[in-house]
């Protein structure tokens, strides 16, 4: 029974992560252009200065 | 990886341009590293999903150079306004964020009921259920929030909507566990409560992104009046004065490159007017004394002096805008479906769960069992699959359409385009192409690169059509130098020592024509302005879905019935923006539902009369506007595919909304006989919700294969 007492705060700490990298990743306009990003891997920037 | 280098310190602007053309990963980095290397541009940015591109630029530098830069690098560009849907934009945010809270409540609260439902009892079990409450109270509470809003609102003006039952049965479910947890009961609807916000929440979210995705920028209707015009005084001076203040009788002069503030008479000049803005046909019409302008056009070669006869609201333009106002009034009172089964609905469900309570309790069950039940079968009716249904369905074919170069605008858009039965269409434009083309036979390669190099230093909109048509060909400009352009006149410059021009022919008659002049040679280059390559199919697909078509046209009769007879249609020339509204409402009160298709300001309020309407992007900003949808490019064909693939989506919706009601009807006796456990509930609401879902997927399928 002790074990959750560890196991209960470390699940919702995991949970409260995800939910802030989620927040975070909104805010910072990461899903703004799903399909452009997917096309953006292909971009060679060897040319770049 | 892309962060834009900065190349000065000046404070810049921002523009966006929507970009239809970008298609894959290489047009996005062309544009994001070709852009920055033009003087004045700090960083372009390119969004390929809205397809469009936000540069960071010098002020000193316009919206036309960029237009040109980004025409250079093969990419036709159009500006948008600033921020058209900042507020929408802000609404999406705020549903994805409550998404996201109520996602990751979801998630907890289910962890811990599991372990509930999996046989933790006592001290344990109470334990669960406060950690729950703990964490379900304040994410109801944030990610409720859009639904209890809109409830209240419909409440408060003794009307109900979807949002209320959903309301109650997430409040009473909420309230009714944290009874139980404080008491110590068996049960709690922690998840339940939940998990219904979240696949709510998700039918919200989705019908956000497809408004914002599709509504491209939209210009105001009056923006492109020329707002001041300069009167000339009795004694020859001239002032400017605000569009507003100018009366009729005042003598005004209007110089080559400014649009008109108000209609009038031509009294002394001749020159070419650019007529777009009203009628949509790009090409010029030329203007003598005597002749009667309007508000809007664009003088294009000379100067002009114009005695005015109509000003401020009278104009023409003010007039074209009223009448698009009043007949806009009838397409807002449309009932989307989903508000048409919720106003059913939710009296049934709210009647059926007291009926329940009230059942119970003459059973002789006690309060708290009736209440149990009665909240058991709200939960159980919530129309989770329901709200997913429609949005679903309609962003998958949204999607499918927007790949095949269709912009729909809105979910109403999509189940309106579903109904149309009798299609109108205007002729310049929309049948044809609306942009003059040259015909280029006969002219060899080296004459082809001089076009191409003098063609591109002008905005005439014969230049524009010959320089677009020369690039198509992959012709590389030839090294002229000193371009100077006479207006009225043409263009000059100097090609290795000889003389080249590109002017008007000296007698032009009816056809529309340039003269290219290279040394003594002289080519006349005609103009044309094509029907689209696919009209005849697309008319024939559109005849197979039972729709009729003809042409209603404010051109005159006879190059009108020329492209009827052509394309086997019905015409209606001549007519004015009022006849054509006349039209569609008489063909309303026949019980037909039309769809109009056009492009000029002139069919603007045909457009926002008609029971749904598409536009070609050439088409005027307020067109565009009154539209429900806007196809991009020289194909007709995105006009038939968007009825077909609205009514295949408004037959998935009507399976979805056939599966979602069968499973109520299964599943509301096992909640009236006190059978649904939370479990139960739990499994019943994700099954649907899945399957509503998988069902709108196969969409994108259909559409696939109706485009082939």
């Amino acid at each position: 029974m002790t074990g959750l007492a560890f196991l209960i705060p470390i699940a919702l700490l995991m949970g409260a992560c995800g939910l802030a990298a989620f927040l975070w990743a909104m805010k910072s306009g990461q899903y703004d252009d799903m399909e452009g990003a997917a096309n953006r891997i292909l971009i060679d920037e060897d040319e770049e200065p | 990886m892309n962060a834009p280098v900065e190349i000065s310190d000046r404070p810049t602007v921002g523009t966006r341009f929507t970009v239809p053309g970008m298609r894959c990963a290489g047009c996005i980095a062309k544009i994001e590293r070709e852009l920055p290397r033009l003087e004045g541009v700090a960083s372009a940015r390119v969004n390929f999903s809205a397809k469009r591109v936000a540069i960071e630029h010098d002020p000193a530098l316009d919206q036309e150079a960029l237009a040109d830069a980004l025409l250079k690098l093969g990419f036709e560009a159009q500006p948008i306004a600033q921020n058209p849907m900042g507020l929408e934009e802000r609404e999406r945010r705020e549903l994805m964020r409550a998404l996201g809270v109520a996602g990751f409540g979801m998630m907890n609260v289910m962890l811990l009921s599991v372990s509930v439902w999996s046989g933790a009892s006592g001290a344990t079990r109470e334990l669960f259920h406060w950690l729950s409450a703990i964490i379900a109270l304040p994410v109801i509470a944030y990610s409720g929030r859009p639904f209890f809003a809109s409830a209240w609102m419909a409440l408060k003006f003794r009307r109900t909507n979807m949002d209320v039952p959903i309301s109650i049965g997430v409040i009473l479910a909420t309230a009714l566990s944290l009874y139980e947890t404080v008491t110590g009961g068996e049960h709690a609807y922690f998840e339940s409560a939940v998990m219904l916000l979240f696949f709510l929440l998700a039918g919200r979210a989705l019908d956000a992104i497809m408004r914002d995705r599709t509504r491209a920028g939209i210009g105001a209707l009056l923006s492109r009046m020329g707002k001041s015009a300069a009167v000339i005084g009795p004694d020859g001076s001239t002032r400017r004065l605000p569009a507003g203040e100018l009366e009729p009788g005042m003598l005004v002069l209007v110089a080559a490159g400014e649009s008109l503030a108000a209609d009038g008479e031509i009294e002394r000049g001749a020159s070419a007017i650019d007529n777009a803005m009203l009628t949509g046909e790009s090409a010029p019409e030329r203007v003598t004394e005597g002749s009667f302008v309007h508000a809007g056009a664009i003088n294009l070669s000379a100067p002009l002096r114009v005695r005015l006869t109509h000003t401020a609201d009278d104009t023409a333009l003010a007039e074209i805008a009223r009448l698009m106002d009043e007949a806009g009034q009838s397409r807002s009172h449309y009932v989307r479906i989903a508000d048409r089964a919720s106003r059913a609905y939710a009296p049934l469900v709210h009647s059926l769960s007291a009926l329940a309570f009230m059942g119970w309790m003459l059973a002789g069950a006690g309060w708290h069992q009736s209440l149990v039940i009665a909240i058991a079968v709200l939960i159980i009716t919530c129309p989770c699959a329901m709200g997913l249904a429609v949005p679903t369905a309609q962003v998958v074919a949204s999607g499918a359409l927007i790949r095949r170069g269709l912009l729909v605008k809105d979910g109403s858009a999509l189940e309106r385009l579903a109904e149309v039965d009798i299609a109108l269409f205007d002729k310049t434009g929309t049948l044809t192409l609306g942009s003059p083309r040259p015909v280029l036979e006969g002219l060899g390669d080296a004459e082809r690169a001089i076009a191409l190099a003098l063609a591109q230093n002008s905005r005439h909109p014969f230049s524009r059509g010959l320089a677009d048509e020369l690039r198509r060909e992959g012709i590389v400009a030839a090294d002229v130098v000193d371009v100077m352009e006479t207006s009225g006149e043409g263009l000059h410059g100097m090609f290795r020592r000889t003389r080249v021009s590109l002017v008007r022919p000296p007698d032009e008659g009816e056809q529309l024509a340039s003269l290219l002049r290279v040394g003594d040679e002289q080519h006349l280059i005609v103009f044309t302005d094509p029907v689209r390559a696919d009209a005849c199919e697309t008319l024939a697909r559109l005849a197979a879905g039972g729709i009729d078509a003809s042409i209603l046209s404010g051109d005159r009769a006879a190059p009108a019935n020329k492209l009827g007879e052509a394309l086997g249609l019905p015409v209606r020339a001549d007519a004015s923006p009022q006849q054509k509204l006349e039209v569609l409402e008489s063909l309303k009160r026949e019980g037909h539902r039309p769809l109009m298709v056009g492009d000029g300001l002139n069919d603007g309020p045909a457009l926002a009369s008609a029971h749904a309407s598409i536009a070609p992007s050439s088409a005027s900003d307020a067109s565009q506007q009154a539209a429900d949808a806007v196809f991009i490019g020289e194909k007709l064909m995105p006009v038939a595919l968007a009825i077909e693939v609205a009514r295949s989506t408004m037959r998935i919706v009507r399976q979805n909304f056939g599966f979602s009601i069968a499973y109520n009807i299964a599943a509301v006796p096992l909640a009236l006989f006190g059978f649904v456990t939370p479990l139960i509930a739990a499994i019943a609401m994700s099954v649907s919700s899945l399957v509503v879902v998988a069902n709108s997927l196969r969409l994108a399928r259909s559409a696939g294969k109706a485009a082939s």
